[in-house]
């Protein structure tokens, strides 16, 4: 075995080996990945390198998602405007015929609209991202990779379709005339906070799920709570100081109504706005510990 | 002598029982099940591991690979192979010891592994390529080879829900066998496909072994390990009980396997009665050696070595020759005129029977053995049953039936048989 080796280094074939190196004295495995596997007790490994050697993964992945969900519809991406457009003419019609409500300064039916093209995209990419790693079993059995880009990949999907979701919102704020302003430019900075946040739930709930099945069943519910006690579709300042903290403490909170400020124009109100700056960094980084931590045992309990 | 590319020290896994049954949870049995084990740990007075509950699929194994070596690892089912397979390419890890691994692990036994049945053959080259860890550069530059391996151009564009089983899996393996990865991790990969395929795959496999790269083998094919490997392990319950030349690590299987070996001697247990006892029976080859494994074109020998302890039977030996899949090959006794009708005196007798090059097929044989008499009146004196198991290896080459061809070739007997061939006609 050992001449054909070297034969075929010398030849120059395609396979790389450097020529020296120290790994265990032996020359030429420098440059090859190197890997420790140690056992559970070890502790977590995060294995932040294979993050970045299987980059292009996460781009498939999300690219697959996306050509699936779209596979044999007949209507495509439509659904995708389609769901927050009909809720917000319902609302519109119940909070300006029905009950008068006080919108603030941003035309309702765009009010709505934002709050909800925002909400979808957070709870779709928990609830898709929630179910991934249960519907990717041959994956997750069968071959190395960083698992984490599973549900990272339902919140790249739902990124898409949020891009396109935003059509719509454009041709609102055009018809309403918004002021356009600096502010605007933050509006990548919002949906990169609603994404991190959909992350972080997205990669818990989906590593217990394979666990507890249970949390597949309650997640649609815990969604819908989150979402009304979330200003999707009232306004902020209706909630009465008396219950403002609370509220506030929830970052999607601070989410939406900085989304709505950067794209209508309005001042933001930077309390609410630094709850979800300061939370979203520190649980993406706690959540993907969380995850690494059960990830090992997948296999063994899917 | 190369490097270690990887290197397993003391590694165990241990699952638990009853997360094997049950799969997974909910919330309501986990809360209920903690409990009980609280009360049950009570009972017992803080006993900590629970040994009934646990399963060691593996238990302190350690063995070392070098580059370029091809490694078989053989072992009954449930033995821990798959186990092993699956900390090597790192889907769990072990639960005490560790691996180091130099290079980039590809493994075949994921073959359509993330496939999806709505996208294309294209997509899911991409798809698949990604996942098994190849870069879109390199997924792009191969594409057409991987294509021109599968024979699927004409459907590249179709979803693979509209696939064939076969095509399904040629498909797979194409990308599979593009990885190029340092170390390769076959198992029972040469089951897939029709046999045209098959070929394809053993050739590759043969590319692969020429760019000296770290090859995994495992297989229930025993010849394939012996002529394929330079070294194999042998796992049993989880241990790695075995670990060397390929023959004699498959021969140790087969003894543990079937009970039989290459040779079997035996004391105050000897099979037979008051007439006849067996003592030694083995498989020699044509240097008289005993020999676990013989090539296709080269004779063989079982030897059957018994002891006569009563005068006046006309004995007769008998050989059963099976194969793996348990087909009686053919069944042959001894109808030499010396002893057919001559009353046997007492005494230690060797009887052997030629098995002649070219006849059995590649694969394992076991073979039972009798001492009968038929005259005056039919008695079986003494049986062993799987009394020794040997390989016949064939490679290509050489005056064999195989010839020059690598493929698949099935059939339980192989014979070197004469051809003519005339032009019966002669064409302008």
């Amino acid at each position: 075995m050992s001449t054909k080796t070297s034969e075929t280094t010398e030849g120059g074939l395609p396979a790389p080996r450097p020529a020296a190196g120290t790994a265990r004295g032996e020359g030429s495995l420098a440059g090859l990945p190197h890997a420790l596997l140690r056992p559970e007790a070890a502790g977590v490994q995060l294995n932040l390198a294979d993050l970045w050697a299987y980059r292009e993964l996460l781009y498939f992945l999300t690219w697959r998602d996306i050509k699936v969900r779209y596979k044999q519809t007949l209507m495509g991406v439509a659904w995708v405007v389609l769901q927050p457009l009909l809720t917000m003419v319902i609302f519109t019609l119940v909070f300006t015929r029905f009950v008068k409500l006080d919108e603030g300064a941003i035309p309702y039916p765009l009010f709505a609209y934002a709050g909800l093209l925002l909400w979808t995209f957070f709870s779709i990419s928990i609830t898709s991202g929630t179910h991934s790693l249960i519907s990717n079993t041959s994956l997750v059995t069968k071959v190395y990779f960083p698992r984490a880009f599973i549900p990272a990949a339902a919140v790249g999907a739902g990124l898409v379709d949020l891009s396109v979701g935003a059509v719509p919102l454009a041709a609102l704020a055009l018809y309403y005339r918004v002021h356009v302003t600096w502010g605007l430019l933050l509006l990548p900075f919002f949906v990169l906070l609603a994404a991190l946040l959909a992350l972080s739930v997205g990669m818990v709930a989906s590593a217990l799920t394979v666990r507890y099945r249970d949390l597949r069943h309650a997640l649609p519910f815990l969604l819908q709570l989150w979402m009304f006690a979330s200003p999707v579709l009232y306004p902020a300042h209706l909630v009465g100081p008396k219950w403002r903290w609370a509220f506030a403490a929830n970052p999607m909170t601070g989410v939406l109504e900085g989304f709505r400020a950067a794209l209508a124009g309005q001042p933001f109100d930077w309390a609410l706005v630094a709850v979800p700056a300061a939370a979203a960094p520190v649980l993406v980084c706690a959540a993907f510990y969380v995850f690494r931590r059960l990830e090992d045992t997948f296999a063994d309990v899917i | 002598m190369e490097p270690v590319v990887v290197n397993v020290e003391g590694v165990s896994k241990r699952y638990r029982i009853g997360g094997l049954h049950r799969g997974y949870d909910s919330f309501r049995e986990v809360f209920a099940g903690a409990l009980a084990a609280r009360l049950k740990r009570l009972r017992r007075g803080g006993a900590g591991d629970d040994e009934e509950t646990t399963l060691w699929a593996l238990k302190e194994v350690s063995f070392e690979v070098r580059r370029g070596e091809i490694l078989g690892i053989v072992g009954r089912n449930g033995a821990g192979k798959s186990t092993l397979l699956k900390i090597l390419s790192r889907i769990t890890r072990p639960s005490t010891g560790h691996v180091e691994i130099y290079g980039r692990v590809g493994s075949l036994l994921e073959v359509g592994t993330g496939f999806h049945p709505d996208l294309t053959g294209r997509e899911n080259v991409y798809l698949n390529g990604a996942v098994l860890g190849m870069r879109k550069v390199e997924i792009d530059a191969k594409f057409d080879e991987i294509v021109a391996f599968s024979e699927l151009e004409r459907f590249i564009e179709t979803p693979v829900k509209h696939y064939s089983s076969g095509m399904y899996v040629r498909l797979a393996f194409s990308v599979a066998a593009h990885l190029e990865p340092e170390i390769l991790i076959m198992d029972e990969v040469l089951a897939v496909g029709d046999m045209a395929f098959q070929q394809k795959c053993l050739d590759k496999m043969n590319d692969i072994r020429r760019q000296g790269r770290t090859i995994f083998f495992v297989s229930h094919n025993l010849p394939a390990i012996t002529r394929l490997c330079k070294r194999a392990v042998l796992l049993e319950q989880g241990r790695l009980v075995a670990e060397g030349q390929p023959q004699e690590v498959v021969n140790r299987y087969l003894s543990s396997s079937w009970g039989a070996g290459a040779e079997r001697l035996w004391g105050d247990d000897a099979p037979g009665d008051a007439a006849v006892r067996l003592r030694r029976v083995r498989v020699a080859d044509e240097g008289g050696g005993t020999a676990a494994a013989v090539d296709v074109r080269r004779e063989s020998r079982i030897e059957i070595t018994y002891d006569v302890l009563e005068e006046g039977h006309a004995l007769v030996p008998v050989v059963e020759l099976y194969n793996e899949e348990g087909t009686e090959v053919f069944s042959t006794h001894d109808t030499g005129a010396e002893w057919r009708r001559r009353p046997r005196p007492r005494g230690r007798y060797t009887s052997a029977v030629r098995l002649p090059g070219n006849l059995l097929a590649e694969g394992t044989l076991i073979a039972h053995v009798s001492i009968m008499s038929h005259f005056p009146s039919t008695i079986l004196h003494a049986r062993a049953a799987n009394a020794v198991a040997f390989q016949i290896l064939d490679e290509p080459g050489g005056v064999s039936a195989r010839g020059d061809y690598a493929g698949p070739m099935p059939g339980v007997v192989r014979p070197l048989l004469e051809w003519e061939t005339h032009a019966a006609a002669q064409g302008e």
